[in-house]
């Protein structure tokens, strides 16, 4: 038998699950004592390049309330072609479709090879996906005219026949009719008015021949005519959308001095949303919003146009000092999960250099799957790139994005869902359709086992939690096996609607008797990831101390001293738009990606010898080394003093410096190749011993040297760090000393 | 007949009327005997003349025989007052000396009712004019007719040798030349004036002025005879009075004539219709009146008796009078009785014609010398022969047929009042052409200005010219009793920003540097010529408040021996009654200096407004329209910015930023909410984005080419200009094109309302106020904004203008009204209304304030405007067409010695966005005695005060009780005169003063006008639509709107406009053709029998029949007549502020029956009364009130 590590990456590869335990507690006392729960990072999307769809509709348990789907671990009666759903035990007989079916002629979903298999389903005519632009016209001219080129360039990657929609603001809130000829026509709401759904839908004219409707069928045609003027496939509207966005201008209205613009982000929203809602409701759509400051007109406004008034930072949001928070996030709240509830996804881009409100608006994204990313500005290769790279392709030249994805879990007895003991982050929608809960979720949003994924990607990660409900004095039987199915059903890019299912099975495990089993299977690095998002999750809705308590209580693992110090967690030095964009990408993103964000990685090259990686350590910064770290969000290049001194002086340019020049060129490299799959792209520093620009390093490294300990001042090693914060030395030490009395 | 006659009339009359004046004061001076008799003829009508300031009335005239016998005493009488010596009569008024005068005016009035009163027009003229009713009298007298015409003669006998003389005279005339010339005589009364000139008379009169009273007196019998035509000052000036008297004497009858054929070539003009007449003019009136006279006068003497007897009956013809007749009655009860019963056969009379040649020959006759006239009443049976005979030629082509007429006439004896026998308003403003030739200084306090009828030219020295302002008294009483017990409505019409001709200055500007306008401390008067300099120039004293004031040391300027400053004529302010100061950014809105204006275009482009084809028209000419913005400075460009929205059920906003290759579109379908979708790119600079505009307006008709949508909204549109404004933080003007009732989903939701069974009851006031308080708040912000909305309606079915006009009312715009809009017929109208509108001159944001001096205070305000406290009138937008009505109220005495001062400050944005300050100063005279406010007064101003009084009083009273008030009002006034200023004579005579003898008439026609007497045909649209057009009209708009101008063109002269004819049908012959301009409508009418080569001349077509009646403009023909024709309607074009579409009206053709409604001195179809009814009432009224 392979050992667990082999295992564990097997089942990743396979499936795009990893579980904190691959063996589960068998009760729910076991399970308790364990402390990091039961629970798995899962990739709905995983890409598998080997994982051909097949072409027919998933065989599902006639259970009504199972409806699991055929899979592997299912006991087959070839003769009587009948199978047992192993979640619920009821005896399903095959279709029709299935006669030939035998032991030498098995489907595929029944082959262990393919615990996922994706069906592709043919019902229903293919729906276009939709794009939805919804820009900030208040920008600098600079800013605005590398945005349009932006929109223009993404129009060539967009399908043909997807449909394009466009809603400009800044005062007012402006949405482009994209069939007109001759005269651009937009129509135009003022940005300081909450209009419902309905009524802009009735202002549109979208209402009306609906009601023409009734009377007939002519009224059909008219219908799609009507929100074709302001959603329209691509290739036909190309040339009229480049020219509209390149004859975009700034927002007309003046700004007086002191003044910010008065940018109605709310209002653009809500209108896209809207028109959206009435027009395609529960088909897979894309909303980009890009903007380049704060709301600050109208509903969901997070500042007010003074600029004398700064907006909201940590200290103010802690001193209950922040006006437009708590209306802020309710508005965005409302929008989110309206458009969570019509399956279409929200991206943020904010490029500004101060707070764009994106604490307030992280909900968008948050609960609809959509990105989130912020920059400086829309004229960096940052931005740029990273937009481009939205709409990469896969190796089948499809879209790396899905729409309207549902997703359902389905577990067998003794493992349920997680459900969290607080209050649930939005209420389930069962009122409305009791099958599913209308939510994006990657966790900590319970009581269901369904989850609206309303945009994801192939790197698209939730965690999930389980909780064994089995007694201490009924566990499950030894040497049983626990099954999970995952059910993703979800558009695909190419406007094909597809069924993913993956189906996992783990074995029970006595706590008392294999101890060591468990032990054993204990996946440190999900785990770690696992909680750190438990913990990110409840720093978003408690305050941070408390957090920090909780986890120091919960894990003492060495990751923790940097996810402490991470901005996860911390807030300090960070704005609540930087929180808020850290913590949304933490939460959404792979194993692998999680663990960078949590301990950056550092590697070291030098004369010396090949790249190597080195301690988050302030000792790891030396004057002849250069560094490269990579913390997901930061790409930092760190030329120790000397080396720096060397470029200064011109050594690379020098034949007989070539090995320098090398050196210098290496981690160049290297940076390049994380760039280039990144996303959404990490800020690129390049910096030196002594530059500005270093802070990115200082700040993450393990202040193992500071101004405080300054016997090691002048030593050999390292370079010491001006903080007050304790190092990884301190820290363990403490932790020992707290383990150790803690326990007695 | 009457027709003719009346253009005879009043042809010779303005040309006369100078001479006549004169002459007729002449022999008034001279020897009323000799002259009387001689004139007879004229004199007669001088006699109504020279009684100028009395008026008699000769309908009641013709029933007065009895009267006519009054009308003796009364002219006794009223000499008395005016002057000593009733003989003096009209010489009265000429001998000026002082004596005579007096008789004069009392002449006038003893000689016959209306006639007399022509008389005394001449003599005393002005003031004084006083129609003596005979009315009453002679209704009463109806019974009689015959003897009327006795009685008439009577009245002469008042004056028993004149009358002989009269008679004899008149006699001839009579027969010679038709009454015409009577009604020459009251034109007289310029000469009058001069007559007058006496020290009373002057006054009124200009030409006194300039002539030596007694010269004058002399000169004006001559002159008013024949020279009077000619030039009747030079007469004044000579001593026509002799000649004229000799004229008179000598040839009275035929000879007056012969002399009178000089006249006549003045006349001539309207020989045409009347080549007879012509010459007759002076001597047809007296002709006329001799006739009668002659047959009668001399009977006369018996005339009283012949009253009752024969005159009444026909006089009751009058029936409408009959009721008057009653008060008559008194004098010849008896016959009355009968007289009344008669009546029925009077109505006989109604052919007026008829009547009117009775009558008209009577009441001519009464003219001539009310003396004659009375006999003429009481005469016309047996005169009307003779002086039928007369009046057909005088219309040979009248459409009455004279002799026929005459005829009847004659036999009905009608007691018809001849209309040529009452005050005629072509007469009177033909009067003030004649004596009209100098420029008219305004440096005379209280100095009454020339008719708004008249062109003259101006010069300011000191006080507004009457184009800024003019008053209705330009001698105000003393007290609040005095005016109370006048009820004479003291106000004054300004029109801030008129525009001047070519050969005036236009205001100067004056720049007080830094500190802004010097002001009064107190009251904040600006710096006038009336402030008084003190302390050797170191202080200033206010007339309007007396405080004392430091002129500041940059201001400082010694004074000169008479206490003026030594730079007095250097500066504007101190010489001259209007100038402009520039503003500091202390009078501008929020201490900002403001931003240039801007224009936003607001198009309908609903279903109707496409299929009307009024979204190309606008957007076509727009693009060329553009180009010619309002501009101070030709030179340079306009600073003007435009900005453009088209609208159906929701708002197209249009980005026509010149950086764009194409406009953008940007919809507003919130419209519950209204906002402005953009703010750069909207306002635009219309050479940066010419381009992009080109393109936006030729691609609007296209894209709204198939719209199905009909719904429209209102209120959000202007909200949207306003928006607009508010954004650009500017002033601004919206020009809104719109077609339909608002009935879409948003603010300003109308409900078609219209219910014609609510006319006439008390509800009825209701259709005129605003539908919902929207629009009403809606003005308001527009007028903080100065947001001025001009609305252009292109309705097919009713809009509810009452509700839609309030906006533009309330900020200073204009509404136009196209109904049932047709692109072919209709466009040239609508686009020279654009054009005009959008090129005049106009300012923006403007506040008015009227200052006055202690003892009076501006209380009440016309106009289109809106008012946010009692004083200031604040008009988002005014232009130069825009008038205000200003009624002025005591609040304490004034003082004779400084009469009162008034003070007009405009401060404005100009629409080059330059703050300015317009200053009018006036100043008028204040009086202790009725009669000098009675001498004072204009009757026109007094109409448009009326008018806008009456049209605003229908928001809260019905029609009718508004009717009643007016009437009532003016029966007071005019009792009120008669009782304290004319001398005293019978009741049963009618006295109107000089200044005021039109006001039956044109009161008679507001009372008609849509708004307060509608027809069946009349929309409550329309109503609403007039009511609010006259409320910012100046006097000469509402004038020729009331009395709308009817030029006989059957011959047409180059330099000069045929003399017009009265608006009654009795005027129109079958075989002329007429041009009637009324303001807003053109007509052109054509006779049944017009000879085809005047037919070829016009329309190129030789047939009657072929006329196309629906042609909008006159065919371009290669002939002097054609042209000079066009060239005429050109011009009448230009006068006006709305272009007149020109209607063909073909007598007897469908569209006859419109212009028939404009002919307002008949009856209207809607059951206005006739002129004659009017006066009858009005007659009635006053002696109610007197007894």
């Amino acid at each position: 038998m392979s050992t667990y590590q082999e295992f564990i990456q097997q089942n990743e590869d396979r499936d795009g699950v990893r579980f904190s335990w691959n063996l589960w507690p068998s009760s729910r006392l076991e399970a308790t004592r364990l402390v990091v729960p039961v629970s798995c990072l899962f990739t709905p999307l995983k890409e598998r390049p080997n994982l051909p769809p097949v072409q027919y509709e998933p065989v599902l348990c006639s259970r009504a309330t199972c409806k699991a789907v055929l899979n592997p671990l299912c006991q087959v009666d070839f003769r009587a072609k009948i199978w047992a759903c192993n979640f619920c035990f009821q005896r399903n007989p095959f279709p029709p479709s299935y006669a030939g079916i035998s032991e030498v002629n098995q489907p595929a979903e029944l082959m262990p090879q393919f615990s996922t298999i994706e069906y592709i389903v043919q019902r229903g005519p293919p729906t276009p996906l939709i794009f939805m632009y919804v820009v900030d016209t208040c920008l600098e001219e600079e800013d605005l005219q590398a945005l349009k080129e932006s929109l223009q360039m993404s129009l060539s990657l967009l399908p043909p026949n997807a449909l394009v929609g466009l809603i400009t603001f800044g005062r007012m809130v402006q949405l482009h009719e994209l069939s007109s000829e001759g005269i651009a026509k937009s129509y135009v709401f003022r940005g300081n008015k909450d209009l419902s759904s309905k009524h802009v839908q009735e202002l549109l004219g979208l209402t009306k021949p609906a009601a023409a409707a009734q009377q007939g069928r002519p009224a059909a045609p008219q219908e799609a005519a009507a929100f074709c003027k302001f959603l329209q496939p691509v290739h036909r509207v190309d040339m009229n959308l480049t020219d509209l966005l390149g004859e975009l201008q700034r927002d007309p209205w003046p700004v007086p001095q002191g003044k910010r613009p008065l940018r109605s982000t709310g209002v653009a929203l809500s209108v896209a949303v809207s028109l959206l809602e009435g027009t395609f409701p529960n088909t897979g759509a894309r909303l980009m919003l890009f903007v380049g400051g704060p709301p600050t007109h109208g509903p969901g406004m997070v500042v007010g146009d003074e600029l004398k008034t700064p907006i909201r930072s940590w200290h103010d949001i802690q001193k209950d000092n922040a006006r437009h928070l708590k209306k802020a996030t309710k508005f965005y709240e409302g929008l989110a999960n309206r458009s969570a509830g019509n399956g279409h996804c929200i991206d943020i881009y904010a490029c500004a250099l101060d707070q764009t409100g994106l604490l307030e608006m992280k909900c968008l994204s948050n609960l609809t799957g959509g990105h989130i990313v912020m920059g400086d500005s829309f004229n960096t290769s940052l931005f740029k790139q990273t937009f481009q790279r939205v709409f990469s392709k896969d190796y089948n030249n499809d879209f790396r994005m899905a729409f309207g994805g549902v997703l359902e879990v389905k577990v067998q007895e003794p493992l349920s869902p997680w459900i969290r003991p607080g209050k649930p982050k939005c209420n389930p929608r069962s009122v409305h359709s009791p099958q599913c809960v209308l939510c994006w979720q990657e966790m900590g949003v319970g009581g269901t086992n369904q989850w609206k994924l309303c945009g994801l990607g192939p790197s698209t990660t939730l965690g999930m939690y389980f909780e064994v409900v089995n007694q201490h004095n009924a566990p499950v039987p030894q040497g049983g096996r626990g099954a999970i199915q995952f059910v993703t059903q979800y558009q695909h890019s190419n406007t094909h609607r597809r069924i993913r299912v993956t189906t996992i099975a783990r074995n029970w495990a006595d706590a008392n008797s294999q101890i060591q089993h468990i032990e054993s299977s204990f996946d440190q690095e999900a785990a770690a990831v696992l909680m750190a998002r438990l913990g990110v999750f409840r720093a978003e809705s408690e305050e941070g101390p408390d957090v920090l308590r909780w986890l120091d209580r919960q894990l003492i693992r060495l990751f923790m001293f940097h996810l402490r110090r991470s901005p996860f967690l911390q807030v300090f030095n960070n704005s609540p738009d930087e929180s808020s964009y850290y913590r949304h990408h933490f939460v959404r993103q792979d194993l692998t990606q999680s663990l960078i964000m949590i301990q950056p990685i550092l590697y070291s090259y030098s004369f010396h010898g090949p790249p190597e990686p080195v301690l988050l350590d302030s000792s790891s910064i030396l004057p002849d080394r250069i560094l490269l770290m990579d913390t997901f969000f930061q790409l930092v290049i760190f030329h120790g003093e000397t080396i720096a001194q060397w470029r200064k002086a011109g050594y690379q340019e020098m034949a007989e410096y070539e090995n320098f020049k090398q050196l210098l060129q290496a981690p160049l490299d290297d940076a390049q190749e994380i760039l280039q799959t990144r996303f959404p792209m990490p800020r690129y520093v390049d910096t030196e011993h002594g530059g500005s620009q270093a802070r990115f390093l200082l700040s993450k490294v393990n202040p193992s040297q500071t101004h405080n300990n300054l016997y090691a001042w002048g030593q050999e090693s390292g370079a010491p760090i001006l903080t007050d914060d304790v190092s990884l030395q301190v820290f363990m030490d403490h932790l020992k000393k707290l383990a150790v009395s803690s326990s007695t | 007949m009457n027709v003719n006659q009346h253009t005879p009339m009043a042809s010779p009359y303005g040309q006369p009327q100078p001479g006549y004046g004169q002459p007729n004061y002449a022999p008034l001076d001279g020897g009323y005997p000799a002259s009387y008799a001689p004139y007879n003829g004229p004199a007669s009508a001088y006699q109504p003349g020279v009684p100028p300031q009395g008026k008699t009335l000769l309908p009641d005239q013709l029933l007065g025989p009895p009267t006519s016998a009054p009308p003796p005493v009364s002219a006794p009488q009223q000499y008395n007052q005016y002057s000593h010596s009733p003989a003096d009569m009209q010489n009265g008024p000429p001998p000026m000396t002082q004596a005579p005068p007096r008789p004069a005016g009392s002449q006038p009035y003893g000689l016959g009712g209306g006639q007399p009163s022509y008389p005394q027009h001449y003599a005393p003229p002005p003031t004084m004019q006083q129609v003596t009713n005979q009315m009453g009298g002679m209704q009463l007298t109806s019974g009689p007719p015959t003897p009327a015409g006795l009685g008439y003669a009577p009245p002469h006998s008042s004056q028993p040798p004149i009358s002989t003389s009269y008679q004899s005279a008149p006699q001839p005339s009579f027969t010679q030349a038709p009454p015409p010339a009577s009604s020459a005589p009251t034109q007289p009364p310029p000469p009058n004036a001069p007559a007058a000139s006496q020290q009373y008379y002057r006054g009124p009169p200009p030409p006194p002025h300039s002539i030596p009273p007694p010269s004058c007196a002399p000169a004006p019998p001559v002159s008013q005879s024949q020279q009077p035509f000619s030039t009747p000052q030079p007469h004044f000036s000579s001593a026509p009075p002799p000649v004229s008297q000799p004229g008179f004497p000598s040839g009275p009858p035929p000879p007056a004539q012969g002399s009178f054929p000089p006249q006549p070539t003045p006349s001539s003009s309207q020989p045409g219709s009347v080549p007879p007449p012509g010459p007759p003019p002076t001597s047809v009136t007296s002709g006329q009146y001799p006739t009668p006279i002659q047959h009668q006068q001399q009977p006369p003497d018996s005339q009283p008796s012949p009253y009752h007897s024969g005159p009444p009956p026909p006089r009751f013809q009058m029936p409408p009078t009959v009721n008057h007749l009653p008060p008559g009655p008194q004098s010849p009860p008896g016959p009355q009785g009968p007289l009344q019963q008669p009546p029925s056969p009077q109505t006989g009379y109604p052919p007026q014609q008829n009547g009117a040649f009775g009558q008209t020959r009577s009441p001519q006759a009464g003219y001539p010398g009310p003396y004659p006239v009375q006999p003429n009443y009481g005469a016309p049976a047996p005169a009307p022969a003779p002086a039928a005979p007369a009046q057909k030629r005088l219309d040979p082509d009248a459409i009455p047929s004279p002799q026929a007429p005459d005829m009847p006439a004659v036999q009905k004896s009608r007691h018809r009042i001849d209309p040529d026998a009452i005050p005629s308003p072509i007469q009177v403003i033909e009067d003030d052409k004649a004596k009209t030739n100098e420029p008219f200084v305004t440096g005379v306090r209280g100095q009454a200005p020339p008719l708004v009828t008249t062109s003259f030219h101006v010069r300011d020295q000191g006080n507004a010219s009457p184009r800024f302002v003019r008053c209705t008294a330009y001698n105000m009483p003393c007290t609040a009793d005095m005016a109370k017990q006048s009820q004479v409505p003291l106000a004054a019409v300004i029109k801030p920003l008129a525009t001047l001709p070519p050969d005036e200055n236009p205001p100067y500007m004056v720049d007080h540097g830094e500190g802004g306008p010097i002001r009064c401390n107190r009251c904040k008067a600006y710096m006038c010529p009336y402030m008084q300099f003190i302390e050797g120039g170191r202080r200033f004293q206010c007339s309007f408040c007396n405080c004392v004031t430091d002129v500041p040391p940059h201001y400082f300027q010694h004074l000169d021996h008479t206490g003026k400053r030594v730079d007095c004529y250097d500066r504007p302010e101190l010489s001259l009654g209007s100038y402009e100061f520039l503003a500091t950014v202390d009078y501008c809105k929020n201490n900002k200096l403001p931003q240039p204006p801007a224009f936003i275009f607001l198009i309908d482009v609903s279903y109707n407004a496409v299929k009307s084809g009024m979204v190309s028209i606008v957007c076509h000419e727009l693009k060329s329209l553009l180009d010619h913005l309002p501009r101070e400075n030709p030179e340079v460009d306009s600073v003007v910015r435009v900005g453009f929205v088209t609208y159906n059920k929701v708002l197209h906003f249009y980005n026509v930023k010149a950086s764009l290759a194409q406009p953008q579109m940007l919809v507003v379908s919130d419209v519950s909410d209204m906002f402005v979708p953009l703010l750069d790119g909207f306002l635009v600079n219309v050479n940066e984005s010419r381009q992009v505009i080109e393109s936006l307006l030729d691609q609007i008709p296209e894209m709204f080419a198939d719209t199905r949508e009909t719904e429209t909204v209102f209120g959000p549109v202007i909200q949207a200009g306003l928006e607009a404004l508010k954004a650009a933080d500017c002033a601004g003007k919206l020009f809104v094109f719109h077609t339909s009732l608002p009935i879409a989903e948003a603010p300003g939701k109308l409900k078609n309302r219209e219910d014609k069974k609510l006319i006439g009851t008390d509800k009825e006031k209701s259709l005129f106020q605003p539908q919902v308080g929207f629009y009403n708040n809606l003005a308001k912000e527009c007028v903080a904004q100065g947001c001025c909305v001009d609305l252009f309606l292109f309705p097919n079915q009713y809009v509810d203008v009452a509700t839609l006009g309030v906006v533009p009312v309330s900020t200073g715009g204009s509404v136009y009204k196209y109904t049932y809009f047709q692109a072919q017929t209709d466009q040239e109208r609508f686009l020279n209304d654009l054009r005009r509108d959008l090129q005049k001159h106009v300012g923006f944001d403007a506040v008015m304030r009227v200052r006055t001096s202690t003892g009076i205070r501006a209380t009440d305000f016309f106009g289109s405007f809106y008012m946010s406290n009692t004083t200031d009138v604040e008009l988002a937008g005014l232009d130069c067409d825009k008038a205000i009505t200003v009624e002025f109220k005591h609040d304490d005495k004034l003082s004779e010695e400084t009469g009162a001062l008034m003070q007009c400050a405009v401060l404005y944005t100009s629409c080059s966005g330059q703050r300015r300050l317009r200053i009018h100063n006036m100043a008028v005279n204040c009086c202790s005695q009725l009669a000098d406010l009675y001498r004072n007064c204009e009757t026109d101003t007094i109409i448009n005060y009326f008018s806008k009084y009456a049209f605003r009083g229908v928001l809260s009273n019905p029609t009718k009780a508004v009717r009643d008030t007016l009437v009532n009002q003016c029966a007071q006034i005019l009792a009120c005169y008669r009782k304290n200023c004319a001398s005293p004579s019978s009741a049963g005579q009618l006295i109107l003063p000089e200044c005021m003898k039109l006001l039956p008439v044109y009161l008679n026609c507001v009372l008609k006008s849509d708004v307060l007497l509608p027809g069946a045909d009349v929309s409550l649209d329309d109503r609403a639509y007039l009511k609010q057009l006259i409320s910012c009209m100046d006097v000469a708009d509402t004038h020729v709107f009331f009395y709308p101008r009817l030029l006989p063109v059957m011959k047409l002269e180059s330099g000069s406009l045929p003399v017009a004819v009265r608006n009654s049908e009795e005027r129109l012959s079958k075989g002329g053709v007429y041009l009637m301009e009324t303001g807003l409508h053109l007509f052109l009418w054509v006779g049944a029998s017009v000879q085809q080569e005047l037919l070829l001349n016009l329309f190129g077509t030789p047939s009657f029949s072929q006329i196309d009646s629906s042609m909008i403009n006159l065919p371009v023909l290669d002939n002097p007549f054609s042209q000079r024709l066009r060239e005429i309607i050109d011009s009448f074009r230009a006068q006006r502020s709305r272009y007149m579409k020109l209607v063909v009206v073909k007598q007897e053709d469908r569209t006859e029956l419109i212009f028939r409604h404009f002919l307002v001195e008949d009856k209207s179809a809607s059951g206005g009364a006739s002129y004659v009814d009017f006066l009858c009432h009005m007659h009635k009224e006053i002696r109610q009130l007197l007894s």
